[in-house]
């Protein structure tokens, strides 16, 4: 059953920037938008196991650190190679300063 | 400096093919894919580091393509006298060597910002290297993911015990020539080899058929060209360059790994760092801090110094020049030939954290079963 899980405070995160959260054995990556909106996905790069939230936000499109992988965050989709399977993305909402994930 | 030096009685030789046995053993130890270690950059640091720009890559471009056309406008002139050889000399290391780094920091999309800016001199650069462009983006992926693991990289310049009259063909420029020609025809023709396969995603083979296609097509009408006119200019300024050119990527590249460790999971006890002058440096787009490139592959050409200064309280003292760095190198690849476990194992700063040795260990325990 989902439930929304807080992940971290909203100024945690710089904008245009992600920031690495786990939770439950689970690994995710939590953006913060240049327009300032928040976005969740899996933690790991769907190439290899890389961490995003070491990787670099450039408008909506999240870099992996080791290899260049390419998606939208937004969206979860694989922008091309080196990355071929799309991210899975998490619904997130902003409460009390809080940013709050649903996880299932 | 220290040396590490193993027993080898009774050790298996090291399978360097992707499908085999020391495959098979770095993916069950865990060696294969492994989170490695690095230096901790607070995060504020590495974005800034990360940043991409377009202005030190357009430079730089303008200037390499600029001085490509300008040696090559020499060489036509001047051909048939001797006074075309120091055109194609320039020419041919602007062709043959500073594509390579061209090619390397374009795949991983650091040199430029604009990301067809990446693609386009990728695309370039990878034909001026005889190389398939969708290969070689994969199998570089492979070599950032397991770095000098035998059995998965498939990019390791010296295997162990080294063919030393290899790499001295590799100067040359042959060594490698008569291994890119025929791999580029082969995939023209249809046919992966079962190592490319295991690195390249299925979806993507085609993709690498036709494009080796294009390279074969261009060469084919060089080749035209050539005899058309019965000269043998066209093919001096197209493809033989990656023969006559390529001594200065050799020199440079084979510094990135040799006599160092494999099987390990610590980019400070597989790869070197070497100082190096600022031509060579600019020809090499500064992949002379290879530490930090492999610790760091997002971190742009440009930002690489900046990077170092930053981190070398953490890694072993660099080499301060290439020489330096083959009379280091030279000794550990000697006795490699008769005790292929030797390795150089470099001393890190007081201020360093540890090596990971684990893998490194366990690996080498594997092989000796």
């Amino acid at each position: 059953m989902a439930e929304w899980i807080e992940a971290c405070a909203a100024g945690d995160i710089d904008e245009e920037d992600v920031m690495r959260f786990d939770h439950a054995g689970r690994t995710f990556a939590v953006y913060r938008s240049p327009d300032d909106e928040y976005f969740a996905t899996d933690g790991l790069c769907t190439h290899e196991r890389v961490h995003l939230a070491d990787g670099l936000v450039m408008d909506d499109i999240i870099e992996c650190p080791k290899h260049n992988g390419r998606f939208n965050y937004k969206t979860g989709a694989a922008k091309g190679a080196p990355v071929c399977v799309n991210l899975k993305t998490y619904p997130v909402k902003v409460t009390a300063g809080k940013v709050l994930i649903e996880i299932e | 400096m220290s040396a590490a030096d193993f027993e080898m009685s009774n050790r298996p030789r090291r399978d360097y093919s992707l499908v085999g046995e020391s495959t098979r053993r770095a993916i069950e130890t865990g060696l294969a894919s492994a989170e490695w270690y690095h230096t901790e950059v607070a995060r504020k640091t590495m974005k800034e580091l990360m940043q991409r720009s377009d202005a030190p890559a357009i430079r730089d471009t303008m200037l390499w393509i600029g001085l490509i056309l300008g040696s090559a406008a020499g060489a036509i002139t001047f051909w048939g006298t001797w006074w075309c050889v120091p055109f194609f000399a320039v020419y041919g290391v602007l062709y043959g060597s500073a594509s390579d780094s061209r090619w390397h920091e374009c795949g991983h999309g650091t040199a430029f910002k604009t990301r067809w800016m990446n693609d386009v001199v990728y695309q370039i650069a990878s034909f001026m290297l005889m190389r398939n462009p969708v290969v070689w983006r994969w199998s570089h992926a492979r070599h950032h993911t397991d770095t000098i693991i035998v059995g998965r990289d498939a990019e390791i310049a010296v295997m162990r015990p080294p063919d030393l009259l290899r790499a001295a063909l590799a100067f040359t420029g042959y060594g490698d020539f008569r291994h890119a020609l025929p791999a580029l025809l082969r995939q023209a023709s249809g046919r992966l080899s079962d190592d490319e396969k295991s690195y390249i995603p299925e979806t993507e083979w085609q993709r690498a058929v036709v494009a080796a296609r294009w390279h074969v097509a261009i060469y084919v009408a060089t080749v035209a060209v050539a005899l058309y006119t019965r000269s043998f200019l066209p093919l001096m300024l197209i493809g033989l360059p990656r023969i006559y050119g390529s001594w200065h990527m050799v020199l440079t590249g084979l510094l990135q790994h040799i006599g160092l460790a494999d099987n390990v999971i610590d980019h400070r006890l597989n790869s070197r760092t070497v100082y190096m002058n600022p031509v060579s440096r600019w020809i090499y787009w500064n992949m002379n801090y290879h530490v930090e490139h492999h610790m760091f592959p997002m971190v742009p050409y440009h930002a690489l110094p900046r990077l170092h200064a930053l981190i070398k309280h953490d890694l072993p003292a660099p080499n301060p020049s290439m020489w330096h760095a083959y009379k280091e190198a030279w000794p550990v690849l000697l006795r490699q030939l008769r005790y292929e476990d030797f390795y150089l194992k470099r001393e890190l700063p007081a201020t360093a954290r540890p090596y990971r040795h684990e893998f490194h260990n366990m690996a080498v325990s594997a092989a000796a079963e």
